[in-house]
């Protein structure tokens, strides 16, 4: 386990948290802007020196007041990736690369630059100037030469944040690559659930310093007492498998534990594992099975827990489809209209499903 | 002697010794403008305003002013004139290295100037880079701070040397006007309208009007060829 305990202050802010998590897979830090999420990584890397802090990653001691132990950024074995480009401009891609290569020769090889390079697919740019890539291939170099410095853990600040929608596109199916063929770390903080929903195995939830939610993201995501960052769209996410493709309807089937939903083709192979989210406006709850209705994902799952919602004419409600939980959002009319109560087995019409990955 | 021929003879002597003397002056003068130019950029400390104030000094005070104080300090009474007695080095005062040690103090908003402004400029950002790439902050300054600070550091460097040889009341109050050894072209062109030889004045004088031209044509095209180093990617 990796273990964060600290207290940072500066000016009016204060951070202060006590956080464990697994050493894989991507742990997403959320919260809005301000809520502390940037200063904790760079608590994490050494560039700010906490007040008072304990910071464990694989085993390895980074910082511990209590042996007056502060180990410099240089000497931690971390990659960091900046929001905004970060690559050294009077270096080529090449020397970028090579910059952390060479002042990791301590450090246990484990990713080679061969590796890194192929992994992210810059292999055309490496003679280029920084100045010379678009925003996508930038943050593409980074992700290569911050693992090009063998760390044990990722820390990435939004690395998608100064790219507008279709440069997401581009970078973001060669961060689910770096998940899922490497075991490392990584710590990606976002203001962007739908990110968070796509990358994330863990999650913390950052509100004004604090953690107000952690846990495996599909539990976060079905916590109806929202903590979940102001605006954002409310809505559970579930693990699927694509089971069947329908090519007259242009549409396929995905299973899910506890049921199935019919979603757009697009284009994914038999077979592939998907991330869905299912938004809470999406779903509508009905005490009968509907027929002769347009909605065709029904689903039928039993009411487990209702919560006031932001406005007082509606009502979240977290229903279970099997072992996998679906959120609802209905007016507190319809929940007394219908006598719905706790315990109660109802069915549910889905609306839309999102394919988050 | 023929006296064209003398007149020739004195101004090479003083062209070399003002070229030799702009030359060491800048080479000593960017050593220690570049480290005091970098704690400047990056410290909190409260002795940074008084710190900045004092290398500022040189560029508001009276070249007389500082070449008084200098003359004093470095004369047999004065404290800088004990210690190099007490080293073994004689005085400085009527010297070369005297010169050099005036021309370093009169030039020194120069030479930190620029360069603490391209550090600024920079940023924190690269040394941070650096630092997460594994960088010790001694390698990271000369790999990332000083490569991405060139502008400022060339631009240091031309201020340098043009602002000494422009040099005269400093050298005139600390290094008299002894041949070969303190006369540099501005006292030898003193030295000529003194003595009312206004033609081997004007040669001079105008020798330096088009090296002066020269050195800020040539530092405009500096800041051409890397407009936004020290900028980011």
């Amino acid at each position: 386990m990796n273990r964060v305990q600290l207290q940072f202050q500066r000016n009016q802010f204060a951070l202060q948290l006590d956080v464990q998590w697994p050493e894989q897979g991507i742990t997403v830090i959320l919260g809005a802007s301000g809520s502390g999420k940037t200063s904790l990584l760079r608590c994490v890397a050494g560039l700010e020196r906490p007040q008072r802090a304990r910071i464990e990653i694989g085993g390895v001691l980074w910082q511990d007041d209590q042996q007056a132990l502060f180990v410099p950024t240089w000497q931690r074995a971390l990659g960091y990736v900046f929001q905004e480009s970060s690559l050294l401009p009077h270096l080529t891609v090449q020397q970028n690369l090579a910059y952390g290569l060479q002042r990791a020769s301590a450090r246990p090889q484990v990713h080679s630059l061969a590796q890194a390079i192929e992994l992210l697919g810059i292999g055309h740019l490496l003679a280029r100037s920084p100045g010379a890539l678009s925003g996508g291939e930038r943050q593409r170099v980074a992700l290569a030469r911050a693992l090009a410095s063998q760390p044990r853990l990722l820390l990435l600040d939004e690395p998608m944040a100064s790219l507008d929608a279709a440069r997401r596109q581009e970078i973001l199916p060669w961060l689910e690559k770096m998940r899922d063929e490497l075991h490392l770390p990584m710590l990606y903080v976002t203001h962007a659930a739908d990110e968070a929903a796509r990358l994330g195995a863990h999650m913390w939830v950052l509100e004004q310093g604090q953690v107000k939610a952690q846990g495996a993201v599909t539990e976060v995501f079905a916590n109806i007492h929202p903590p979940l960052v102001a605006g954002q769209d409310l809505g559970a996410l579930l693990h699927g498998r694509l089971v069947e493709r329908h090519s007259d309807w242009h549409l396929c089937r995905v299973a899910f534990e506890g049921g199935e939903l019919w979603m757009r083709d697009s284009g994914l192979a038999l077979g592939q594992a998907v991330r869905m989210r299912l938004l809470a406006k999406d779903v509508s709850i009905a005490t009968v099975a509907p027929q002769h209705t347009s909605i065709q994902n029904l689903l039928s799952a039993v009411i487990e827990a209702v919560a006031s919602d932001e406005h007082p004419s509606q009502v979240l409600v977290r229903l279970r489809v099997g072992p996998s939980v679906v959120l609802s959002r209905i007016t507190q009319r319809a929940w007394a209209t219908l006598g719905l109560h706790v315990g109660q087995p109802v069915y549910l019409q889905v609306k839309s499903v999102a394919l988050v990955a | 002697m023929i006296p064209w021929l003398n007149d020739a003879a004195a101004a090479w002597s003083a062209l070399v010794l003002t070229l030799q003397l702009a030359s060491v002056t800048t080479v000593l003068l960017l050593c220690l403008a570049t480290p005091l130019a970098w704690w400047l950029s990056q410290t909190t400390s409260r002795w940074r305003a008084p710190i900045l104030a004092f290398v500022t000094l040189p560029l508001v005070l009276p070249p007389t002013v500082l070449g008084f104080y200098l003359l004093v300090a470095m004369g047999p009474q004065g404290w800088l004139g004990q210690w190099t007695q007490a080293m073994g080095w004689g005085l400085l005062s009527f010297t070369f290295k005297g010169l050099v040690l005036g021309s370093m103090v009169y030039s020194l908003p120069f030479a930190v100037q620029p360069l603490q402004h391209a550090f600024e400029v920079m940023g924190r950002r690269p040394m941070e880079v650096a630092a997460t790439l594994g960088a010790r902050p001694l390698d990271a300054f000369f790999s990332v701070a000083l490569p991405l600070a060139r502008s400022g550091l060339i631009t240091a460097a031309i201020l340098t040397f043009a602002h000494t040889v422009g040099e005269f009341g400093v050298i005139l109050m600390i290094g008299g006007n002894v041949p070969g050894q303190t006369r540099v072209l501005s006292t030898e062109i003193y030295g000529h309208v003194e003595a009312m030889e206004y033609a081997q004045a004007h040669a001079l004088a105008a020798g330096m009007l088009v090296f002066s031209f020269a050195v800020l044509y040539g530092l405009a095209a500096v800041k051409r060829r890397w407009p936004g180093v020290g900028a980011g990617a």
